[in-house]
């Protein structure tokens, strides 16, 4: 459906700097690809590329198989919502649903027959006399995602789609979205860089660093098996440290790691998931004192200095009635099923 | 809201209304209004036919503005190039220039002996193409600043959600950005329209017979007919006409007021992309250096151009008074006029700033109406409003016909239109939350103005006094009535210069304007540097 082949954006010039570089992606028909990634990895600039708003300074994007190159934005037959919607202030909601449709030269009673079943779609029935200041976040986005889809594009791009709304809305929203996606069969090509967003609504997550790919597969699988330290990080892993495989246990500043059978050998670096980190006595393990301790609903983020003070700290999860207080000292062994040796 | 009110009164209203009683009282039959000369003068063919061209010469200099200022507020607002703070300054100089110097610019590009006469014989000057390009220079800043201002603040992604649900790059301009400018480019082009419609210096020096404005029309009937009843009845026609004009403008910028979506103005400019960019890039640099920078570079040649080569001949003899068409030597010119500005300046920013903090404190239909009143010294004749002075400041209590100080009062009325539209934005823009901010950390009301207010307000309040500053320089109409001979200020001294035949005369009014240009140009860069980032709501 869509491809992307060695795409290059650079700012300023062919000596600029980088913000996609030779970047490789293929979506499917019916597929909803999230790339993720921190603010500044390029993952704006790679969704206006699709649309045709950015030019680019080498490669090429094909829609259905054939290339994109020197086809105006209009003419593309793709939809983008914007980070903060861009809804046109000067109309009301009705007509910025039927604002695509009539750059398409749809009949009008069709336009409006259609505006309204959109607008049932997104859960704002009647709302089309309404101006758009008067919208809520939430209905702000809603009505975005009308308009974006009434000319039926056949890829529907999302920039942070879920960006400015508040923490109970966007959970509700998502699971909205991917019902609706599943639903009509959109094609979708989303951007954000709120990791619980990605993998809760794509079916394939592509994490972007530099404007280049960092790791690219299901949300399942980049969650278990992050390519390498920058990836696990940027999902919240902070257990990360350097060290050396051989056999089935690494060396690193944490003392011996078991690490699973078939891990690559030699240096890499180590990540461990907090709940791999058990905690056990003091002597019976690497020596930490407990630094902190944050609630998580589920279980306590326990926060652990090791004795060696040049050691990087160390997170683990504990059962509620098991987390020890904070200046307690404990001992930590790890387990081998929650250790990931990265690329 | 006193102060500014009773200053109106007394030196606008006051002479604008005297001088009208006067033209339209018969005193022999007992002071009763001859409301009949209403209907005299205006069927007079002579006056319908000066009616006539002042409709239409404003209405095609209006369309021609737009047309060649509008793709230059698009270039200023969404390009980035190199040079282009300077150039903004440079395409304002023309707006601040006195209309005199603008007449005699374009004397000298057009006119008989002129560079385009000597170059390929043509000449312009019996022609209205003078007036009208005259005019697109002279308001040229107005559409760019206005529109332009605007169209920064524009977020461009709202043109760019149109074109990904399918409109062109035309349709997504015609169907969004133009519905948001909409109300801008009307209140510029009644900006425009006003100043054209009530234009003197222009056309006083490059108009001739058949190409009369109502506004030269009246100082001929005043000054040169003394047929007061005439100019009395122009002069209302001319107010029926501004107050329209003003009222349809004040209207535009209410509604300017609607909910757009505005951003930063400095993220939205980029480099131009592409031939065709860079193409409109081109031409409004080539507008604007043949519009713009040539008339003013003509100008400065032809008083550095004595017949016999280049020198500094006419500046020199600007120190004698022997040329005669003065008791003194024309450089005294120079002083008298800064220091007549001086105080004009000073004037306009108390009564204007006392003007706009009365109109950010209350709201109302009162308030508003009196906001459009503010704007009335610009459009009703100045003229008028000078030989008004003439005739009522001149018994006691207010017998200020010997006073210098006649000069700058008239010159503060057109400062204080500026004062206001520079000050309120910005004084409106001041949110009260940092009043309580400041308040809750133990700031008495004096401190809150000094800490909060005033440091927002200073920059507009620098701006606001080097336009006031500038057009009081600049001011002809009423100047040239009260002026004393022995203290002309520059622009009266220029069209002294122009009215007198000789080359020696011509070369000195060049070299005059020259001067006059500098000093308004020098003035203007200086406001460039402490621009406030707001737009005006001219």
């Amino acid at each position: 459906m869509l491809r992307l082949d060695d795409v290059s954006v650079r700012f300023g010039g062919p000596a600029g700097q980088a913000a996609l570089d030779g970047v490789e992606l293929d979506v499917a028909e019916h597929e909803t690809v999230c790339v993720l990634g921190p603010s500044g990895s390029g993952k704006s600039t790679l969704l206006r590329v699709v649309a045709g708003l950015q030019t680019t300074d080498g490669g090429h994007v094909l829609l259905e198989g054939r290339d994109q190159g020197g086809v105006p934005a209009h003419k593309r037959g793709v939809g983008l919502m914007f980070q903060d919607h861009q809804l046109f202030p000067q109309r009301d909601v009705g007509a910025n649903v039927a604002f695509g449709l009539r750059m398409h030269h749809v009949p009008r009673a069709e336009q409006d027959a259609r505006v309204r079943a959109l607008l049932e779609l997104v859960g704002l029935p009647g709302a089309a006399r309404r101006a758009v200041a008067s919208l809520s976040g939430g209905e702000q986005q809603r009505v975005a995602l009308a308009r974006a889809l009434a000319p039926r594009p056949r890829l529907l791009m999302l920039d942070e789609p879920l960006g400015q709304l508040d923490r109970s809305l966007r959970e509700r929203l998502v699971v909205e979205l991917r019902e609706l996606f599943r639903e009509l069969g959109t094609t979708v090509l989303a951007v954000t860089h709120d990791q619980g967003e990605a993998f809760a609504l794509a079916d394939r997550v592509v994490v972007m660093r530099d404007g280049r790919i960092a790791q690219s597969g299901t949300p399942l699988d980049v969650w278990q098996r992050p390519a390498d330290a920058f990836v696990a990080r940027f999902l919240g892993f902070d257990n990360v440290t350097p060290g050396t495989v051989s056999g089935e246990a690494a060396d690193t500043v944490w003392g011996k790691l078991p690490v699973p059978p078939g891990s690559p050998q030699g240096s890499h670096d180590v990540l461990v998931r907090p709940a791999g980190v058990q905690l056990v006595a003091a002597r019976d393990g690497l020596a930490c004192t407990v630094t902190a301790r944050t609630f998580r609903g589920t279980h306590v983020a326990v926060h652990l200095q090791p004795e060696d003070a040049s050691a990087p700290r160390l997170e683990a999860a504990c059962a509620l009635r098991d987390a020890p207080e904070s200046g307690d000292r404990v001992g930590v062994v790890f387990d081998m099923a929650d250790v990931v040796v990265l690329g | 809201m006193a102060l500014p009110v009773a200053f109106f009164a007394v030196f606008f209203a006051y002479p604008v209304a005297a001088i009208v009683a006067r033209g339209l009282k018969d005193r022999r039959a007992g002071g009763s209004w001859q409301i009949g000369r209403l209907r005299d003068v205006l069927t007079d063919p002579d006056i319908q036919h000066v009616l006539w061209f002042t409709s239409w010469q404003a209405l095609a200099s209006t369309g021609l503005t737009l047309l060649i200022a509008l793709p230059g507020a698009y270039v200023f607002a969404r390009f980035d190039f190199p040079g282009k703070q300077l150039l903004r300054a440079v395409v304002t100089v023309p707006f601040v220039l006195p209309t005199v110097v603008v007449g005699t610019a374009f004397l000298a590009l057009l006119g008989r002996g002129g560079v385009l006469d000597e170059l390929w014989g043509l000449r312009l000057d019996t022609s209205v193409w003078a007036i009208l390009l005259a005019h697109v220079f002279f308001n040229y800043a107005v559409v760019v600043r206005t529109v332009g201002g605007l169209w920064a603040q524009l977020d461009p992604r709202q043109e760019e959600a149109a074109r990904m649900l399918g409109a062109s790059r035309f349709a997504a301009w015609r169907q969004v950005t133009l519905p948001a400018l909409g109300p801008a480019v009307a209140a510029a082009a009644l900006m425009v329209f006003l100043f054209t419609f009530t234009s003197f210096g222009v056309v006083q020096i490059l108009g001739g017979p058949g190409f009369t404005t109502l506004e030269v029309e009246i100082y001929r009937q005043t000054a040169q007919l003394l047929a007061l009843d005439t100019a009395a009845v122009l002069t209302l026609v001319q107010f029926a006409a501004v107050g329209a004009v003003l009222a349809v403008h004040a209207w535009t910028v209410r509604r300017r007021e609607s909910a757009l979506k505005l951003v930063d103005a400095a993220q939205t400019a980029r480099r131009p992309q592409g031939p065709a960019q860079w193409a409109l890039l081109g031409g409004v640099l080539l507008a604007v250096l043949l519009l713009v920078l040539v008339p003013l570079a003509v100008l400065v040649e032809r008083s550095l151009h004595p017949s016999d080569g280049y020198g500094f001949d006419y500046f020199r003899e600007l120190g004698s008074a022997e040329g005669g068409a003065f008791l003194v030597p024309p450089v005294e010119a120079v002083g008298n006029s800064l220091e007549y500005a001086l105080a004009a300046t000073a004037i306009a920013l108390v009564i204007g700033g006392l003007a706009a903090a009365a109109l950010t404190r209350r709201a109302g239909r009162l308030v508003r109406g009196f906001d459009a009143l503010l704007m009335l010294p610009l459009g009703v004749s100045a003229v008028t409003v000078g030989f008004g002075f003439l005739i009522t400041l001149d018994e006691p209590p207010l017998d200020l016909r010997a006073s210098w100080i006649l000069v700058p009062l008239a010159q503060a009325l057109v400062g204080v239109p500026f004062v206001v539209r520079t000050m309120l934005p910005v004084l409106r823009a001041v949110d009260e939350r940092l009043r309580e901010a400041a308040a809750v950390l133990g700031a008495s009301p004096w401190r809150v103005w000094r800490e909060v207010d005033l440091p927002m307000v200073r920059r507009a309040l620098l701006v606001a006094a080097g336009f006031a500053f500038a057009v009081s320089l600049g001011e002809f109409g009423a100047t040239v009535f009260i002026a004393r001979p022995d203290q002309p200020t520059l622009p009266v001294a220029v069209a002294t210069l122009l009215s007198r035949a000789g080359e020696l005369n011509y070369g000195q009014a060049m070299a005059l304007s020259t001067l006059l240009m500098l000093v308004c140009a020098a003035s203007l860069l200086l406001l460039e540097r402490i621009r406030t980032d707001r737009t005006g709501e001219f």
